[in-house]
């Protein structure tokens, strides 16, 4: 079943039932990211049993340049 | 001195953005001797992975990362960023910056505490990136902050110390709490200066990657950091109004019309 999200503020289209699975099928296999779901931190142990719906905001995000 | 038990031989702290590429980044870090060094999070690509070749390359600098929510204005934004930097860095380290006003990029203190406060009781150890304002100060501690690091001037403004009055002010009132004078540094003579106060570090990042050579310019602060805490050791002298001989005046020859 399709499910709409955003994902990193970009409107998202997913196949995927969790956060987890949304990972792997957006390329993020592997990568050292962390996760926010609607706004609120979700650890990696969280991701399997993060249930995905229709209007959900999902952010990823991974190590950067800083100051 | 040491910060939250850490004892770095280096006390220049260096940011890692804006560097023309990662090789001068590396270089630089290797050439300053820097051991922590501050990083971010932002948005990942699935398909371009940005972040990922970013923290090999940290990794294999073999420092000691630093987090920041640079860019967080809320409470919440900065308490999520730093709950994803613990786990992405593992680290329980985390600069707080919860910003105030856009044209200063100054801190909103009272955001600050808040977030301060509810981060220590989660067990972070906050670095609060804060201005020269003692009363902040006070509560940043009360808060379970064990390290204070008021600026020297806006970020990325390169015009030194701004406010040495109350620098000197904040050394006196805090004399066992690590103080880092962060932001605002444009030159080795800055860092050197805030050395020579009695701070304890140094972090900055502009004046180093913008500089023509940031290889270069990281081992001049490097350099000055360290004579300027060597002055700060050597207990420098008052300075005084008027003028007084450094070469003895007795037993100066009487010539001419004298």
């Amino acid at each position: 079943m399709t499910v709409r999200i955003e994902l990193n503020g970009e409107p998202a289209a997913t196949e995927a039932a969790t956060l987890a699975e949304l990972l792997d099928e957006k390329g993020y296999d592997g990568a050292v990211v962390a996760t926010a779901l609607n706004g609120a931190f979700l650890p990696k142990g969280l991701r399997a049993a993060a249930a995905l719906s229709d209007g959900d905001a999902v952010e990823v995000v991974a190590p950067m340049q800083g100051g | 001195m040491d910060f939250y038990g850490f004892e770095p031989s280096s006390r220049l702290f260096l940011g890692t953005a804006q560097y023309p590429s990662p090789a001068v980044l590396g270089a630089a870090i290797r050439a300053s001797g820097v051991e922590v060094v501050t990083v971010s999070l932002r948005r990942e690509s699935g398909a371009a992975r940005a972040g990922q070749g970013f923290w090999e390359l940290v990794r294999s600098l073999g420092v000691r990362v630093l987090p920041n929510t640079a860019g967080c204005h809320s409470v919440r934004e900065a308490v999520t960023t730093a709950e994803m930097a613990r786990e992405v860095f593992e680290t329980d380290w985390i600069k707080l910056e919860v910003i105030g006003e856009d044209d200063t990029l100054q801190p909103d203190l009272f955001g600050l505490v808040e977030a301060a406060r509810t981060l220590t009781g989660s067990g972070f150890k906050v670095f609060p990136y804060t201005t020269e304002d003692l009363v902040a100060a006070e509560r940043l501690l009360q808060a379970g902050c064990e390290v204070l690091m008021p600026w020297g001037a806006p970020i990325g403004s390169g015009r030194g110390l701004n406010n040495v009055f109350a620098l000197r002010a904040m050394r006196a009132h805090f004399p066992g709490v690590p103080l880092v004078v962060d932001a605002g540094i444009g030159l080795p003579s800055h860092a050197a200066a805030a050395m020579e106060l009695g701070y304890d570090a140094v972090l900055l990042n502009t004046a180093v990657a913008r500089a023509g050579d940031p290889a270069k310019m990281a081992a001049a602060f490097a350099q000055a950091v360290a004579a300027g805490r060597a002055a700060w050791e050597a207990d420098p002298m008052e300075p005084r109004d008027m003028a007084r001989p450094s070469t003895p005046v007795i037993g100066r020859a009487l010539l001419g019309d004298a």
